[in-house]
């Protein structure tokens, strides 16, 4: 499938059809072969990877600018999934049934898997993961400005399933066709255990809205709050987006935007009305001549200030991480000494072997 | 390794008092047959559940974000084997309460886990600590399980030992680091396990009467622990005080907060289904 | 991020982990294959990690894990408890869920 990332509205692939056909895409593209070799052009050669839709690999030469794009993103990428952890993680030891226990714990687990798959990817391009961490804990790197709100009742658990890994699922599907190899093969992994945390927290919310009046308040109530930072997940609109045009010219990225959010609400508005829950936006209605629905932006000022360290929850989930990481330190001080420990013992083993 | 196990079924002995009728000649509204067997599925079921909750306590505050992912695990183990015990709990109390009325609709009085698994997590040694003792009881404890006469137990005793073997084997993992890593590692390894090395003697007390008598697991567990303490350096402490009562509902003064955290929202809407 | 931040590297700390590549055999008959990196103090304790981080999904039979020199293999007598404790956990698939009715693009 070239030239069309998103397959004919088909209801029975979804969004894992896209990604396994992301996969495919990898494996024809690897498959079919490269002519020529980096010889005396590294640019042009580079260019025709980029042209061809194949992958640039770690040791490919590649453009400065498109090494430190990529670090950026793939690493703000990587805290967020670090980060996003604590607003669910919030609920796991209240969780109201042993099952959902079970299913958020997982969930919460995976969100770390995933933000250890990305910084692995990240350190291919030549930067570690300590670096990106201290740089994330001294506020110099950022994450989705999402998890800086606040879990207030359990039904934020389900919309966050489905609304929150939602939108990051209509951002990272194209990304599983990315140019660059590790962080397209990390995100097919990704969007793969996504669709997990999506069916989970849509079919939470299913039961709470079609349960007592009390659980069908509090699903509404957490539709109402959670929305419009959803739909802000997809960043400025792309009249003041700074990185999409070259990024779009690397294959890093491959929709805008806006072309992402639009994609989103047209998804979401069918999904709500199957919740019975109502999506808190009057003027979202069908618009024929475009083929999509006209809705409300969210307040793009707040996303701002969000970002910039005013949300409601920015100061308390930087200081739960760099506790976390501060009180660690002679866990991985011990482990570190008793390596190096062990290391020498079997030195000396081995040189007294020798000797003898 | 050998373990008394119990061939016959389920036999009723009335036990906990409010389950018998005080009033001579009048029978009893609802009589609960508590039987011993529903007694000692519970006590696993509750050491298996609270323990998945304080280990869930450790989510995102792990000391490397590869030991959250692990933590998470043996919680999500733990809580599997929960589960499964409590379902077979309430089957054999015949009193129509599945997993989730076990779990969220009983008080810390009726909780029959041993206190070990209910202490606070402290920090990563006492974590450690606490996870490789139980661990160690476990592993034995599920292996002899897998061959009872009872099939239900056999089979989760069969599932668990292989969770749990992994969990003994996490724990050692850590205990041998921190007790031979850095010279605080060492201080924190010591103190975590003088402090939890008392709460020990309530998990072996025997109990013939069981479907596996836990003084049988006395060899194996002693085995473990010693060889895992002398490679990390560590001593064993000397103590008289051997606290106990779990299994008969007498708790610490944390079981009670943790049973409200987990509860807090279960019973803030009776009735409702999650 | 925020307004106020902090230099957070300890000096005297512990020296970063090292980078372990693993390789992942995802059924008998097929090879071992690279699935990604992860930190760890030593082989040990990159296994464990390796095992967590990579095989959540019963995506392995058997891990190893690579440091800059030398390979260290899951031994197979380990298999059981390393690999089996993953099978029960059916939530993890989405195909455990449950799609009401109408409910497309999930
Ligand atoms: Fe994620
Ligand atoms: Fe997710």
């Amino acid at each position: 499938m070239y030239g069309n990332d998103f397959p004919a509205d088909d209801t029975s692939s979804g969004l894992l059809g896209e990604v396994e056909a992301a996969e495919t895409a990898l494996r024809e593209a690897a498959e079919r072969g490269r002519h020529g070799a980096a010889g005396a052009d590294p640019a042009a050669y580079f260019a025709e990877v980029i042209a061809a839709d194949q992958k640039v690999e770690p040791r490919d030469w590649m453009p400065e600018a498109y090494r430190a794009t990529l670090i950026r993103q793939i690493a703000q990428h990587a805290h967020s999934e670090i980060i996003g952890m604590q607003p669910e993680g919030n609920w796991i030891t209240r969780a109201p049934s042993l099952k959902r226990k079970a299913i958020l714990l997982a969930k919460v687990q995976d969100e770390a898997g995933h933000g250890l798959y990305l910084y692995a990817a990240a350190e291919t391009l030549g930067v570690s993961r300590d670096e990106l961490v201290d740089l994330l804990l001294a506020g110099r790197q950022k994450y989705s400005s999402i998890f800086n709100y606040p879990t207030l009742s359990w039904a934020d658990m389900g919309t966050i399933g489905w609304l929150v890994d939602g939108a990051a699922i209509v951002n990272q599907v194209p990304l599983c066709r990315c140019s660059y190899g590790p962080y397209a093969r990390a995100m097919i992994r990704i969007c793969k255990e996504e669709s997990f945390h999506q069916r989970q927290g849509y079919e939470l919310l299913h039961t709470l809205a079609h349960g007592t009046p009390a659980q069908r308040e509090m699903a509404q109530d957490s539709v109402n709050r959670w929305w419009y930072p959803s739909l802000a997940m997809f960043g400025p609109p792309d009249t003041d987006s700074t990185h999409s045009a070259q990024s779009m010219a690397w294959k890093i990225k491959r929709f805008s935007n806006d072309e992402l959010r639009q994609r989103f609400v047209d998804m979401c508005v069918g999904q709500a009305e199957v919740l019975g829950l109502t999506l808190p936006d009057p003027a979202l209605c069908w618009n024929d001549e475009r083929g999509g629905y006209d809705f409300t932006q969210p307040d793009y000022a707040e996303l701002m200030r969000v970002i910039k360290g005013a949300g409601p929850c920015n100061r308390q989930r930087m200081e739960h991480r760099r506790r976390a990481h501060r009180e660690g330190a002679w866990v991985r001080a011990a482990a570190a000494a008793y390596a190096a420990k062990q290391a020498s013992k079997k030195e000396q083993a081995s040189k007294k072997e020798k000797v003898a | 390794m050998t373990a008394h196990v119990e061939q016959t079924g389920p036999e009723p002995v009335p036990t906990a008092p409010g389950t018998t009728s005080a009033v001579p000649g009048m029978t009893p509204a609802a009589p609960k047959p508590v039987t011993k067997r529903f007694e000692f599925v519970l006590g696993l079921a509750d050491d298996a559940l609270v323990a998945a909750q304080r280990l869930a306590e450790w989510c995102t505050r792990g000391p490397e974000m590869e030991e959250d992912i692990a933590l998470a695990n043996i919680a999500l183990d733990q809580l599997g084997a929960a589960r499964l015990l409590l379902t077979y709990a309430g089957e054999l109390e015949g009193a129509g309460r599945d997993e989730d009325a076990l779990a969220y609709r009983r008080d810390d009085r009726e909780f029959r886990n041993c206190l070990l698994v209910e202490l606070p997590n402290g920090d990563f040694a006492v974590t450690m600590a606490k996870l490789f003792f139980l661990a160690a009881y476990q592993v034995p404890l599920y292996t002899a399980l897998a061959g009872c006469g009872d099939e239900r137990l056999a089979a989760i005793g069969a599932k668990a030992r292989k969770e749990s073997a992994y969990h003994l084997e996490h724990a050692s993992l850590w205990v041998r680091r921190l007790g031979d890593g850095t010279d605080e590692s060492h201080r924190r390894m010591q103190a975590a396990v003088d402090e939890v090395w008392p709460y020990l003697h309530e998990l072996l007390t025997p109990d013939p009467a069981a479907p596996v008598d836990p003084a049988t697991l006395r060899a194996d567990f002693d085995s473990v622990v010693s060889r895992v303490l002398s490679e990390a350096t560590l001593t064993v402490p000397e103590t008289s005080w051997t606290p106990a009562g779990g299994r008969n509902g007498l708790h610490t003064e944390h079981l009670s907060y943790l049973l409200a955290e987990l509860q807090v929202l279960h019973r803030a809407h009776p009735g409702a289904s999650w | 991020m925020s307004e106020y931040s902090e230099p957070t590297s300890q000096p005297g700390g512990a020296p970063p982990a090292p980078l372990w590549e693993v390789f992942v055999r995802a059924r008998r008959g097929l090879a071992h294959t690279h699935v990604g990196s992860l930190h760890a103090a030593d082989a040990e304790l990159a296994l464990h990690n390796a095992r967590d981080l990579y095989t959540r999904r019963q995506e392995g039979v058997s891990i190893w894990v690579l440091p800059a020199a030398a390979i260290t293999a899951s031994s197979p007598d380990e298999k059981d408890a390393f690999f089996d404790p993953a099978a029960d956990k059916v939530y993890r698939h989405p195909t455990f869920y449950e799609v009401p009715e109408g409910a497309a693009h999930l």
